[in-house]
């Protein structure tokens, strides 16, 4: 059923303190007709999950510039199938060496945006994620 | 319906999913929200308004914090302005409250105001009772805040604060029509700022000009707190004012009055809003264009033509 609004959730897991990115990238989905629940910094796995699960959002988008993705991204991943949120759409934003992408999809990410994305290009992208059913 | 009796049991992923069905205006929200009504009633609602940069969601942060450390269950909805234009919201108050995400006695939603103007979206007293029959204890709702005056809360909530700010350039924010009227509980917020005391001052003297101008004592004299919710200095004494304004409440017999006014108000507002829906559903687009034509051509004037349409008449 597609929704009115879209409801993206925009984290920064772990220790990195760089979210210029991440709030570069919120502001364009609010311009696009987006609610988007920024986190913000220093989040943990557990936090952005259960924020998820509250938020009840049709996307989380994990920004990450610290390297750290192949230990945050699964714990993540794990977390929101535990809370029975399989249909969530995850996209990671940020440093994402090209010899990671395929693993990080084999988890159950559907887009990953490297630095200097077009925004327009992440928009069109949730748009068509979030009506297509779930094609798991 | 299966949904509300996970949310009666208190299961998260329940309430988040029914508050989506109620947000969205789905066809089974009415019927939802009928089969939860009864069981609404319980949490103590409690408003938290004032203008942009105050601190307000800071202030709730440290007061659910006290209120987990008392052994009750918090709510907090959270409401930031949609966008005019776009359409869409940058919703940033949770970003405040990280202390509180894996708490499970914690439910935080944000919400857009998706068009409404009194400060709260339309369907926020309506995630308020979700919550409220989800079990939670105390339930915070944040206002929008832009500054002007935000009667919905007021309406809303049982127990209201107006979270000031020292060197926003406006001491006598405090003094613009609507506030004194809706205010139980004055808060000054960021007080280790320039100019503290000189806005408790300012709310001071208002609270004396508004007490001799009303006839009979007030009942219930608004505190003034002065805070800073970051540190969580003078926190602990909010709560307790809180806390007392809800045993006043009910000591007095306030407590039945004014759910009779939410009540009443909550009634209209659905009348309204189904009598202009049933309205636009009996009238051809193509006659309403007709009258705005007329009306411009100076044929007919406004109120005459809106008499029309409601008789149904050409």
């Amino acid at each position: 059923m597609a929704k009115d609004k879209i409801r993206v959730l925009i984290a920064k897991p772990g220790l990195d303190g760089h979210d210029r990115g991440a709030k570069v990238v919120a502001r364009a989905l609010r311009d696009a007709g987006m609610e988007v629940i920024y986190t913000g910094l220093w989040q943990t796995p557990e936090m952005i999950a259960e924020a998820a699960l509250q938020e009840d959002v049709d996307v989380v988008g994990l920004s990450i510039l610290s390297g750290a993705h192949m230990a945050l991204v699964p714990r993540v991943m794990e977390l929101l199938a535990e809370k029975g949120m399989d249909d969530i759409v995850v996209l990671v934003g940020g440093i994402i060496p090209d010899d990671d992408r395929p693993a990080l999809k084999k988890m159950g990410v559907r887009g990953i945006f490297g630095p200097g994305t077009p925004t327009e290009e992440i928009v069109e992208f949730i748009r068509k994620e979030v009506k297509r059913p779930d094609v798991q | 319906m299966d949904l509300i009796e996970h949310v009666l049991k208190g299961e998260k992923r329940a309430v988040a999913r029914l508050i989506s069905v109620i947000e969205d205006d789905e066809p089974r929200a009415r019927e939802a929200l009928a089969q939860l009504y009864p069981h609404t009633g319980q949490a103590h609602i409690v408003g938290v308004t004032g203008a942009t940069g105050t601190g307000k969601s800071t202030l709730v942060n440290e007061m659910a914090k006290e209120y987990r450390r008392r052994g009750r269950t918090v709510g907090i909805v959270a409401v930031d302005p949609t966008s005019p234009f776009s359409g869409g919201a940058f919703l940033g108050d949770r970003i405040r409250m990280r202390d509180l995400f894996t708490d499970p006695g914690i439910f935080i939603r944000s919400m857009a105001t998706r068009g409404s103007l009194g400060g709260l979206a339309r369907a926020t007293a309506d995630v308020v009772k979700v919550l409220d029959a989800a079990g939670y204890q105390v339930i915070f709702v944040e206002t929008v805040g832009a500054g002007q005056v935000e009667v919905d809360i007021a309406r809303t909530a049982h127990t209201v604060i107006v979270v000031e700010a020292p060197g926003l350039g406006d001491e006598v924010q405090a003094i613009k029509a609507g506030i004194p009227e809706i205010a139980d509980i004055f808060v000054v917020n960021k007080a280790d700022r320039e100019g503290a005391d000189k806005t408790v001052l300012a709310l001071q003297m208002m609270l004396d000009l508004n007490l001799s101008s009303r006839s009979g004592g007030a009942e219930w004299l608004p505190p003034i707190h002065k805070t800073i919710a970051l540190s969580g200095e003078g926190v602990g004494a909010v709560v307790e004012a809180v806390e007392g304004h809800l045993a006043y409440l009910r000591e007095s017999g306030e407590f039945q009055r004014r759910e009779r006014e939410r009540a009443a108000a909550e009634l209209e507002n659905i009348l309204r809003h189904e009598l202009m829906r049933g309205l636009f559903e009996r009238v051809e687009r193509g006659l309403l264009e007709e009258f705005v034509d007329r009306i411009v051509r100076r044929e007919l004037d406004p109120y005459s033509a809106a008499e029309k349409l409601v008789r149904g008449q050409r």
